[in-house]
């Protein structure tokens, strides 16, 4: 199980255009990531706000619904963030490549 | 002594005495002088001789009558330094005014003394105080052994004399002057500190927001947690829960993430494929128009599966509850090179990587997936066994496989198909295969149990002669009992589960083997077949010739109908091209050919049906699996009447294919 989700991360790193993966914990604190510790931290700290408040806000509209994904789509690249119930993923990629 | 003498008479005249150089003196004080002159007097009386009159140089120089001159002096009680003249200002005068008298008491000496007089009240104190021990102690200074008990018997008799005194005489005043005080210290015990500290409590700070949701959350754990107590009350506890709990928890922190990564997954692949996504989901081909009525296949996602190359796309199927799933049996139908072979689940979703693929030891021919349980998937293999996996359980076995012993089929199994539940709730699926056995596999419990359903012979009847091959059937979509086998050698035969002896119907459909055969999803009478003759033939089952034949120029792999439209229907052959029919448009010619794949030399294989989106999956022989999706031409619908709404469903169909056969019989009738 544990293999199929590393095999799992593993494709999705080198995945075409994919810059960075991090994988988050339920407090906030990147337990995996592919970039540099600065840039980790910054994007874990920051996704990680943004996808509580974003799941707060599905949720305050109708308490059975959850938040499945999120996905920023910038000039440069897109953030796209999967939030779980304890783990969160979020995945840098430059989809026009 | 006329020497003293004359020296005081010398002296007298000498004498000077500022400012009273007047006065006469006479002078008496012999002592006195005798005193002071003795020590001048006795040293030098000689010199004293010689002296002259020495005049100090500030004398007055006065006459001799003035010298005479007699002063009188008055002596009076007059203080000499009294001021006579003190003024006094008079308010009422308002003026200053002399002091007639003045004071003229001048104190020369004053010394404070400590006598009191013996009346005064201080002196009877005093005596009272002291009177007794001073009578006693002039008595008995004398004696020594009373001295030691006079102190003592005198304070104590002094405290009486006081007491007596007070009665005796004069009253004494009992007040703080006269007690004694009498104080004793205590010893302080020591003191002594003590303390106790414990540790503090560990701290955490916990913060938390009560949204609706989060009570919403709360409530449903409540809810959750009272079912699971119910259902304990009422079960008996396993200990095997709790060792598949500990399992869980026991596990890598990583599983938790594989739901995640699955949909992050997913998400990136959308993002790569990005204009496919769209084209799946939003693509008209807006050209039909101006083609009359053919129509073209836009290619999607290309699913390939690493591991899976050099095998072939032996069997497709659409799952029939998750509509983006779909599987894909992987073998080779070379005699020649038989090895291995795969099962694979692929998702729209994802074209990248397959959602669960098992490999198998024998290349896998046929594969069916459960109507009404799409985890449960029969497969039959080219070493004649029929396994079936369950999608849900982790290991890549299957959950039951035949083996020689429970009769596996001795020759590669061409088809399997789920059946409706038996009478016991136990699933159950059929499997034709070449070695002329029509075998009902139940699922019973952890087994598989068979039973021959009918056994195809080369002639018409059944238990004769060498038996023929089965290569293809399928079951009525209304009709539970009844069904269709294609064999080896060209003949369809229309069978019966109920009749194991007989054939109903036999068709001498084609000169090659019959790839495919499907009954129409829509008309109950119809069905299509298609051989390695290159041709696709249409029957309806109760008229022994074909309806329909069409020639493709190539070996036919396989036919499917659409779910859409019962004139609809699509081939694919072995020069790659997809061959797209609609009877209602055009009975004589596809409206659409394209090739879909990059070489000539690949073969398409299979063809299926999206049961819902307007797309098809194609497989080859090369492993690729290709989705394309169906211009509008290719599933056009009749066109409405203006005002009247269209009526959908089966019924349109039929009607639409029974117009069709009406036609057909017509010219049939005339030709027969």
């Amino acid at each position: 199980m544990c293999a199929e989700v590393e095999e799992t991360l593993k494709r999705i790193q080198t995945h075409k255009g994919v810059i960075g993966t991090i994988v988050v914990n339920a407090e906030g604190i990147p337990i995996r990531t592919t970039l540099d510790n600065s840039t980790t931290v910054q994007y874990a700290g920051l996704l990680h706000q943004l996808t509580m408040k974003a799941r707060s806000t599905v949720r305050d509209i109708d308490p059975q619904n959850d938040l499945t994904f999120l996905r920023i789509r910038s000039k440069k690249h897109e953030i796209m963030v999967a939030p779980d119930k304890e783990y969160m993923l979020i995945v840098i990629q430059n989809p026009s490549e | 002594d006329s020497v003293k003498d004359s020296r005081r008479r010398s002296r007298a005249t000498e004498s000077s005495w500022p400012g009273r150089q007047g006065n006469q003196y006479t002078i008496r004080g012999v002592g006195g002088d005798e005193d002071d002159g003795t020590e001048i007097g006795e040293g030098g009386d000689e010199w004293m001789h010689g002296k002259t009159l020495i005049k100090p140089p500030d004398q007055l120089d006065l006459t001799e009558a003035e010298l005479k001159e007699e002063f009188t002096r008055i002596l009076t009680a007059n203080n000499p330094h009294a001021p006579q003249n003190i003024v006094r200002y008079s308010f009422k005068e308002r003026s200053y005014k002399p002091i007639s008298s003045v004071d003229q008491l001048a104190v020369h000496f004053f010394l404070e003394g400590n006598l009191l007089h013996r009346d005064s009240d201080e002196a009877r104190r005093q005596k009272a105080k002291q009177g007794l021990p001073d009578e006693k102690a002039t008595v008995v200074t004398e004696t020594e052994d009373e001295k030691l008990e006079t102190p003592a018997a005198g304070g104590e008799e002094a405290g009486d004399v006081e007491e007596g005194g007070g009665e005796d005489g004069e009253q004494k005043l009992t007040n703080q002057f006269n007690f004694s005080e009498r104080a004793s210290q205590t010893l302080n015990n020591p003191l002594r500190e003590r303390g106790c500290q414990t540790e503090p409590p560990p701290r955490a700070s916990f913060s938390a927001t009560a949204n609706q949701w989060e009570i919403y959350d709360v409530y449903l754990e409540e809810m959750q947690k009272q079912e699971k107590n119910k259902e304990k009350a009422k079960a008996v506890p396993k200990k095997e829960d709790d060792k598949g709990k500990k399992k869980l928890t026991l596990s890598d922190d990583l599983t938790k993430v594989a739901k995640v990564a699955k949909i992050i997954e997913r998400m990136v692949n959308q993002n790569t494929f990005d204009d496919i996504a769209q084209d799946f989901r939003y693509f008209e081909d807006a050209s039909d128009e101006f083609r009359e009525q053919e129509g073209t296949l836009l290619p999607l996602w290309k699913f390939q599966y690493d591991q899976a190359k050099r095998l072939s796309v032996t069997a497709l199927c659409w799952n029939q509850s998750y509509k983006d799933l779909f599987a894909v049996g992987l073998g080779s139908y070379d005699f020649t090179k038989q090895g291995r072979g795969m099962l694979v689940f692929y998702s729209l979703k994802n074209s990248t990587y397959p959602e669960y693929n098992y490999p198998t030891t024998s290349g896998i021919l046929c594969l069916d997936i459960h109507p009404d349980r799409p985890y449960l998937v029969a497969v039959g293999f080219y070493d004649g066994c029929v396994a079936v996996y369950n999608l849900k359980e982790e290991r890549p076995e299957p959950v039951y496989k035949s083996s020689s012993k429970s009769g596996k089929h001795t020759d590669p199994v061409w088809q399997v198909r789920w059946q409706k539940d038996d009478m016991d709730n136990h699933q159950n699926f059929f499997s034709v295969s070449s070695d002329g056995r029509v075998v009902s596999w139940t699922l019973v419990k952890s087994e598989l149990v068979f039973t021959d359903i009918i056994k195809l012979s080369l002639v018409g009847a059944v238990s004769e002669g060498p038996e023929a091959c089965g290569t293809s059937f399928d079951f009525h979509k209304q009709i539970n009992y009844l069904f269709l086998v294609g064999t080896e050698e060209g003949k369809i035969h229309k069978c019966s589960k109920a009749y194991s002896s007989q054939f109903l119907e036999t068709y001498d459909a084609h000169n090659m083997a019959v790839d495919a055969v499907k009954w129409n999803q829509f008309h109950p009478k119809v069905f299509i077949s298609c051989s390695s003759d290159w041709t696709v033939k249409i029957w309806d089952h109760t008229i022994r010739t074909p309806v329909f034949i069409f020639d493709l120029n190539a070996a036919v792999g396989d036919v499917a109908w659409s779910p859409y439209s019962s004139t609809v229907f699509a081939a694919v052959t072995a020069d790659g091209k997809v061959h797209v029919f609609d009877l209602g448009i055009n009975k004589y010619e596809a409206i659409c050919q394209q090739p879909v794949v990059a070489k000539k030399k690949t073969k398409l294989t299979h063809i299926e049906f999206n049961p819902v989106y307007p797309i098809i999956i194609v497989g080859d022989d090369r492993g690729y699996v290709t989705s394309l999706k169906l211009s509008p031409n290719l599933r056009s619908k009749p066109k409405e009447k203006k005002g009247q709404e269209l009526p959908r469903g089966p019924e349109v169909e039929i009607a639409k294919m029974e117009k069709l056969l009406s036609l057909l019989r017509e010219p049939e009738n005339s030709k027969a």
